[in-house]
């Protein structure tokens, strides 16, 4: 059993179709990268197995179980397993660190409040902010913002993690301790599906690299295959541009 | 002219003078808490009600936004008499200033909610998206997210609005309730000159409205500088 199986996923915002029979899946414990350019409906496809944008047809499945998108207490069931991760973090910026890691699991989840924080600080400590566990978002760098909004994911404790560019938002120099964070968490065995446009990291990480265009999936396979002998003029288009800036 | 004024002043601050007049000003300053302090609950619950999600609920969407659009548009006297008229049709003993009080509510929902609204607005769209992914239900957004940052954005206008509709209550001298206002043609028709009445009603008129503003400012203080402590 596939720990999640998406099989020809559609969506659309009004008219305008973005993705197109999307087939994917993924195995427990496997980091799963999709790379394409602007507008090609990577984030979408995060978005829809969320449950923020509705699918137009296909199923998602995960751990075998099928998630209904029109049922909201199924995809409540689906957001107990998938955590995602936004390009802009997109913490509350009325709470503290700790406050923003340990709020869904307290008032959401209904875990015992202790528990939840000392858990949350052993979680902060891995993404290197053990000291910044009173400071408000605004008080942060973008990239230690977005290592907090990973730590909050993470505290949710789910099977599949999402992320979506997130070092995107963020100064060069910030990039490296978060890509050291999702480095850790895949040497940790958590299933990841990542967005990203640094090449150079996705290759050395991934176990298989998805490269969509205009709503679709038209090239996969191990990094060395996508990167070296992409088989569509697409993909050799698209990696010509990026690997040559 | 002068002298005449002068010599009334003291009759006017006879204990029966002075207490009518602080009584009018009490009923003027309750009237305004307790309408738009009801008003403001109300518009919350009329801005939770317009931001529902689906099909299911467009009536209520509907009658929500046709509440709030109608009672901006029409004059607060207008809303009085049919409050007045109403009121009275299914309750003939209802005092004068519950229908007022009443009156002052309906009117302050409409304008409260438009302010609650703009300020839960102001919470940027993907911290919802963000709290909607960790399954905040529509409710526990609110409480945990949007409001605690919207208050901020909220609070001075609500402020401002009150303390522009301790004017507007002096409309309600028109169906008989004894406010601040009304208590002014009273005594000018006790025969106290018109200049020296509504001179004091003006002083007292200030005193509600001053100590509002300077708590709204200093409550917009305090949430400017909560954000960066
Ligand atoms: N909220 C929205 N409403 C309407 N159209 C949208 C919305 N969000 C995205 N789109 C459209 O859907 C298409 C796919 O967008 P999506 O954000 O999934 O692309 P992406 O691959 O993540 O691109 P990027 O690399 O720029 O983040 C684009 O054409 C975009 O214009
Ligand atoms: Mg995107």
């Amino acid at each position: 059993m596939h720990h999640l199986k998406i099989t020809n996923l559609s969506s659309a915002y009004g008219k305008n179709v973005v993705l197109t029979d999307v087939s994917l899946t993924v195995d427990k414990g496997q980091v799963i990268s999709l790379v394409g350019p602007s507008g090609s409906g990577k984030s979408t496809l995060l978005r829809v197995l969320v449950g923020l944008t509705p699918p137009t047809g296909g199923t998602v499945e995960i751990q075998g179980e099928l998630i209904n998108y029109n049922s909201k207490s199924s995809i409540k069931l689906s957001r107990d397993r998938m955590a995602i991760v936004f390009q802009q973090y997109n913490l509350f910026q009325n709470m503290d660190v700790m406050g923003n890691v340990t709020i869904a699991p307290i008032k959401i989840k209904k875990r015992d409040r202790k528990e939840v924080e000392a858990e949350a600080e052993d979680l902060l400590e891995r993404v290197g902010l053990a000291d910044k566990l009173t400071a408000y978002p605004d008080q942060l760098s973008g990239g230690q913002q977005q290592r907090v909004a990973i730590a909050r994911a993470l505290a949710l404790q789910p099977d599949l993690l999402l992320l979506d560019e997130v070092t995107s938002a963020l100064d060069p120099e910030l990039v490296t301790e978060v890509l050291d964070t999702i480095r850790r968490l895949a040497s940790d065995g958590m299933t990841m599906i990542i967005v990203s446009h640094e090449m150079g990291f996705v290759r050395e990480i991934s176990d298989q690299v998805v490269m969509m265009d205009e709503g679709r999936i038209i090239e996969r396979g191990l990094p060395a295959e996508i990167f070296d002998k992409p088989t569509t003029d697409r993909a050799r288009e698209f990696f010509g541009k990026i690997l040559r800036h | 002219m002068l002298e005449r004024m002068a010599n009334e002043i003291p009759r006017l601050f006879e204990y029966y003078s002075a207490i009518f007049l602080l009584k009018a000003m009490g009923t003027t300053l309750l009237m305004t808490l307790v309408g738009v302090g009801l008003g403001f609950l109300l518009g919350f619950v009329i801005v939770y009600l317009r931001q529902t999600p689906g099909l299911f609920w467009v009536p209520v969407r509907i009658v929500a936004i046709t509440y709030v659009e109608i009672f901006r548009r029409i004059p607060f006297l207008v809303i009085l008499y049919l409050v007045l008229f109403f009121i009275q049709a299914i309750s003939p003993n209802a005092s004068l200033f519950t229908i007022a009080t009443i009156g002052i509510c309906m009117m302050a929902i409409a304008y409260t909610s438009e302010i609650i609204r703009a300020g839960f607005e102001s919470v940027p769209r993907q911290q919802i998206e963000a709290a909607s992914a960790m399954n905040f239900s529509r409710w526990k957004t609110l409480i945990n997210v949007i409001a605690p940052q919207s208050w901020p954005v909220i609070v001075p206008p609500a402020f401002a609005y009150m303390v522009s509709f301790i004017k507007d209550t002096a409309l309600v001298s028109q169906i008989g309730v004894v406010e601040l206002t009304f208590a002014g043609k009273v005594m000018n028709n006790r025969g106290y000159s018109a200049l020296l009445v509504y001179g004091t009603i003006l002083i007292l008129y200030f005193l509600l409205s001053y100590p509002l503003t300077r708590l709204g400012g200093y409550l917009e203080k305090r949430f400017a500088s909560s954000k960066d402590n």
